[in-house]
C-alpha cells in the first residue's frame, strides 16, 4: 500500500488542504479497524486510558460534539467539555484566555468548533497541544471530509477519478471545502452547484492538479453523470444575502427522486447533516436505498477514532492496550 | 545654528540631486550652498557623509489615538515613532474619542504636541459631526484652530448628498477633502480582499469594486463642486485608472497609497491579524498597478496610515480584530526595497512621493532653500538593518514587518532646527554630530 512510505508525525489536524493523498489515505487507512470496532457488541477500548480528551466547542453543534465524546470514550479517554452556552466567552473571555485555561487543566488534544474561520489555526499556534478542527467558520471541517471519504469508499470501493457533484452553498461551507481538496486529490472531477452568489468563480481554482472543478448553475446538468452527490444543508441563516427565497430554492435546486435518476443508476447521496427534509432534499431521497446518510454518521465515530488514537501521543508512546490492528500498523510508522 | 555637510542632497521640487551643504539657523534653512562655500565658524556640524539629505518627509495619513486611545498610541509615543520613520510632519485623522470634530478637539491636540511631540503634528478635522455622516462639522472652526485638511476616515463620507455638501464648503474654504472610498454595503462584514485567498480560507472579502464604486462617486462629485479631492490609501486598480482619467480632465484630484498595499498582497494573509487593514491587502494585479501609479505620476504621495492597536485587541481570531498595522518605522526602508532598489523607480521621485507631493496636496511648498523650515529627513540607501516591533517606539506592536530585514532606512530626522532621531546625544556619540 501507498500509504505504508508515507512518515506520519501529524500533531495537528487543522485541514485537509496541506495534506497530501498519500496521508489522507493513510488517515483513511487508520480509521478501517475503528469501523469495525462500530459492529462489536463490546465498542470500549482502554487504548486512551488515563488521557483527557477538551472538547471546545464555540458555536452550537450537537451530532460533532457528541460523535468525538463518543469516540474520545469508546477509546477509554476522558473528556472535558466547554460549550459556548455555558461559558466564559458570554461574560467576554478571550479565545486565547478559555484555551489557556482549559489547557492548564492538562489536556492531552483540544478538539475546536468555532465560528471564526482560522481560530483552528490561531490556537493550534498558541498551545502546544495537538489541535483538531471540528469546524472553523467556512473554511475547514477536515474529520467530516475524511468520513464522506471513507462512506464513498466502502460504497464505490475507491475514491479515486470518480464524479462528484456538490450541491448548495458552497461558499459558506467548510464541509465542502475539506471535501473539494481531499477529493481533488484523487483525480475527483467536482461539479459545483448552486445559485450563483453561493458558487462564486474563485472556487474553481481551489483544487488539486490533478483534479478538476467546474461550476454548474443548472442541477439537471450538474447531476448528468454523477458517482457521488453530496447535498449541503441550507442554512436558513444564510438564506439572508441576498435574500433568496426558499421557495426558489426548492424549485431550483432540491434534490428530489426524478432529478436522482440523471444521476448514475448507482450513484450515492451524503449530507453532512442535520438534513432539512424538503427543502436541499426530499424525503424520499433522503430514506431511499442511495443515501448513505446513517453510514456517514457511523463512520464519524470511526474517523475521530482514529484521529484522537493518532494525535495524542499514544501511537508514540504506549503499547499495552493496543487497538486491533492499527496500533500494530502506526508504531510501525514511527521508525 | 546645524550645518550639514558631506551629503547628497535630493529636492524633487528643483529637481536637484547634488552635493552641497545645509545651514540651519533656528527653525529656517539659512543656506544652501556647494561644499566648502559656506562658512558657519559657530555652527555645529552633522556629517551626512554617504547619506541622502531630502526635505522633512510628510505622512498624509496616520492614527495616534489620542485623546481617547491611549492604551494604544499617543502623541508623545506616535511622534517619537514617525521620527524614527524619518517623518517631520505627521497628519492625523480625526476618529479620535471624541472625534475632532471641533475647534476644541483640535486644540487639545495642537496643545498636547506642542508639549509631548517629536515632530509636526498637523490635525486633520472631521467633515460631520462625530464622522456619523450626519450634520456637518464646524469645518470654518476647525480650520481657524488648524486643521489642515478634513475627513471622515475610517469611513467614507456617508452619502452623495452630504458629500456633495462638504466638497462645496471645503472648496469655499480652500481646505481639502480626503475621502476614505469605500462602498459600506459591499463591504459588509468583509474581513479581507475577496478573491481565490479569501475563498480558500474561508474568510468574508469584500470586492475591489467596494473601493472603486464609491471613488466613481467621489470623483463625479469632485467635478460637480470643484473642491480639492484627496482619496485615502487607495488599493485597487480600478480606482487608480478614475484618478488618472479625472487628472486628464483637470479635476483637482490626488491620491496617495501605503507601503503595505505596495509590498503585500492578499495570499500574504494567513489568518494573522497582523495582515488585516482597511482597505485590505489586493490582488497581484492591484499592486502592480499601484506601483505603475507610483511611478507615472498618478499618486501624488506614499502614506502610512499607521495604525496602532494594542495587543489584547489585535491578538484575537482574524474575525474580530480590528483593522490596521502600524506604519511609521518601515515606511521608508519598505520603499527603498520595494520600489527603488528593484529599480522600478527612480530615488528622487520616491523622495518626492514623500516630500513635495504630499506637501502638494496640502497647499505647501516642500523644498531646500533659505527661508524654508528647517525640516530635513536623512537617510541611508544601503545600511542594513532589521525592524523589531518589540523595540518600536510606538506603544503598540501591530505590524507584519516584524523581524524583516532591510537595505536603507533613516538615519537622522531634523525637525525645526533641531535633531529630533536619533537623539541630539545619540547623533554626537555616532561621531555625526
Amino acid at each position: 500500500m501507498p500509504s505504508e512510505n508515507v512518515t506520519h508525525r501529524f500533531h495537528d489536524l487543522l485541514a485537509l488542504e496541506p495534506l497530501s493523498a498519500d496521508e489522507l489515505r493513510f488517515l483513511l487507512d487508520q480509521s478501517k479497524p475503528f469501523q469495525e470496532i462500530q459492529r462489536h457488541p463490546l465498542k470500549k477500548l482502554a487504548t486512551l486510558r488515563g488521557k483527557t480528551i477538551a472538547l471546545a466547542f464555540f458555536e452550537n453543534s450537537t451530532r460533532t460534539r457528541i460523535s468525538f465524546g463518543t469516540a474520545a470514550s469508546r477509546l477509554g479517554a476522558d473528556t472535558m467539555n466547554l460549550q459556548a452556552e455555558s461559558s466564559s466567552v458570554k461574560k467576554g473571555e478571550s479565545l486565547l484566555d478559555t484555551v489557556d485555561t482549559l489547557n492548564a487543566m492538562k489536556p492531552d488534544c483540544l478538539v475546536i468548533r468555532h465560528a471564526a474561520s482560522g481560530a483552528a489555526d490561531f490556537v493550534a499556534r498558541h498551545l502546544d497541544i495537538p489541535v483538531i478542527n471540528a469546524g472553523d467558520g467556512t473554511h475547514e471541517h477536515p474529520s467530516q471530509g475524511l468520513l464522506d471519504a471513507l462512506t464513498i469508499r466502502d460504497r464505490k470501493g475507491t475514491i479515486e477519478n470518480l464524479n462528484i457533484t456538490i450541491l448548495g452553498d458552497i461558499q459558506h461551507s467548510r464541509v465542502a471545502r475539506s471535501n473539494i481538496h481531499l477529493l481533488g486529490k484523487f483525480g475527483c472531477r467536482v461539479t459545483l452547484c448552486g445559485p450563483a452568489m453561493w458558487v462564486p468563480r474563485e472556487l474553481e481554482q481551489l483544487g488539486a492538479p490533478n483534479g478538476s472543478i467546474r461550476r454548474v448553475f443548472q442541477i439537471d446538468e450538474a447531476l448528468d453523470a454523477a458517482d457521488v452527490i453530496l447535498v449541503l444543508r441550507v442554512q436558513t441563516e444564510r438564506l439572508h444575502e441576498p435574500a433568496l427565497s426558499a421557495n426558489d430554492y426548492v424549485l431550483l435546486y432540491q434534490l428530489n427522486a426524478e432529478r436522482l435518476r440523471r444521476a448514475k443508476s448507482d450513484a450515492i447521496v451524503l449530507h453532512p447533516g442535520p438534513m432539512n427534509r424538503g427543502v436541499e432534499i426530499s424525503p424520499e431521497v433522503a430514506d431511499g436505498p442511495q443515501s448513505c446518510v446513517l453510514e456517514q454518521v457511523t463512520n464519524g465515530i470511526a474517523v475521530r477514532m482514529a484521529l484522537l488514537f493518532l494525535l495524542t501521543g499514544s501511537a508514540a508512546e504506549q503499547s499495552e492496550q493496543p487497538a486491533p490492528e492499527a496500533q500494530a500498523k502506526s508504531v510501525s510508522k514511527q521508525h | 545654528m546645524l550645518l550639514i555637510k558631506n551629503g547628497r542632497v535630493l529636492d524633487p521640487a528643483r529637481r536637484t540631486d547634488a552635493a552641497l551643504e545645509v545651514l540651519l539657523d533656528g527653525e529656517r534653512i539659512a543656506e544652501v550652498a556647494p561644499p566648502g562655500k559656506l562658512s558657519a565658524p559657530d555652527a555645529e556640524v552633522f556629517d551626512a557623509a554617504g547619506l541622502i539629505v531630502a526635505p522633512g518627509f510628510i505622512d498624509l495619513h496616520a492614527h495616534l489615538r489620542e485623546p481617547g486611545q491611549e492604551s494604544s498610541e499617543s502623541i508623545e509615543t506616535g511622534t517619537r515613532a514617525a521620527a524614527r520613520g524619518g517623518f517631520t510632519a505627521v497628519c492625523c485623522m480625526p476618529n479620535t474619542n471624541p472625534v475632532n470634530d471641533s475647534a476644541s478637539v483640535t486644540r487639545f491636540i495642537l496643545d498636547r504636541a506642542k508639549g509631548a511631540a517629536s515632530v509636526h503634528v498637523w490635525p486633520i478635522g472631521a467633515a460631520s459631526v462625530g464622522s456619523k455622516g450626519e450634520a456637518l462639522a464646524e469645518i470654518a472652526a476647525m480650520k481657524q484652530a488648524g486643521v489642515v485638511a478634513i475627513s471622515d476616515d475610517g469611513k467614507p463620507i456617508a452619502t452623495a448628498r452630504l458629500a456633495r455638501q462638504v466638497m462645496e464648503y471645503c472648496r469655499s474654504l480652500d481646505l481639502p477633502v480626503i475621502e476614505h472610498s469605500e462602498d459600506v454595503s459591499l463591504a459588509a462584514g468583509a474581513v479581507m480582499r475577496e478573491g481565490v485567498t479569501s475563498t480558500r480560507l474561508g474568510l468574508a472579502g469584500m470586492p475591489a469594486a467596494a473601493e472603486s464604486v464609491c471613488v466613481a462617486r467621489d470623483v463625479q462629485l469632485a467635478e460637480l463642486t470643484g473642491a480639492r479631492l484627496h482619496f485615502a490609501h487607495l488599493s485597487a486598480k480600478a480606482s487608480l485608472e478614475q484618478v488618472r482619467s479625472a487628472k486628464q480632465r483637470g479635476l483637482r484630484v490626488s491620491c496617495e497609497v501605503t507601503p503595505h498595499h505596495f509590498t503585500l498582497i492578499d495570499e500574504d494573509v494567513q489568518y494573522d491579524s497582523r495582515y488585516k487593514m482597511n482597505p485590505p491587502l489586493a490582488s497581484r494585479e492591484d499592486r502592480e498597478a499601484l506601483i505603475a501609479g507610483l511611478a507615472d505620476g498618478t499618486v501624488e504621495a506614499i502614506a502610512t496610515d499607521h495604525a496602532p492597536h494594542e495587543p489584547a485587541l489585535k491578538n484575537v481570531e482574524f474575525d474580530r480584530a480590528p483593522f490596521g498595522i502600524t506604519g511609521f518605522e518601515t515606511a521608508l526602508a519598505l520603499a527603498l526595497e520595494q520600489l527603488v532598489h528593484t529599480g522600478r523607480l527612480p530615488l528622487l521621485r520616491v523622495v518626492e512621493l514623500f516630500t513635495s507631493g504630499p506637501g502638494r496636496v496640502l497647499g505647501l511648498e516642500r523644498t531646500i532653500a533659505p527661508g524654508q523650515p528647517a525640516d530635513l529627513t536623512i537617510f541611508s540607501l544601503d545600511r542594513p538593518w532589521t525592524f523589531r516591533a518589540s523595540e518600536s517606539a510606538s506603544k503598540s506592536r501591530n505590524s507584519p514587518f516584524d523581524r524583516r530585514a532591510f537595505q536603507g532606512g533613516p538615519v537622522a530626522t531634523m525637525v525645526s532646527g533641531k535633531v529630533v532621531y536619533p537623539s541630539q546625544a545619540a547623533a554626537r556619540q555616532g561621531g555625526r554630530l
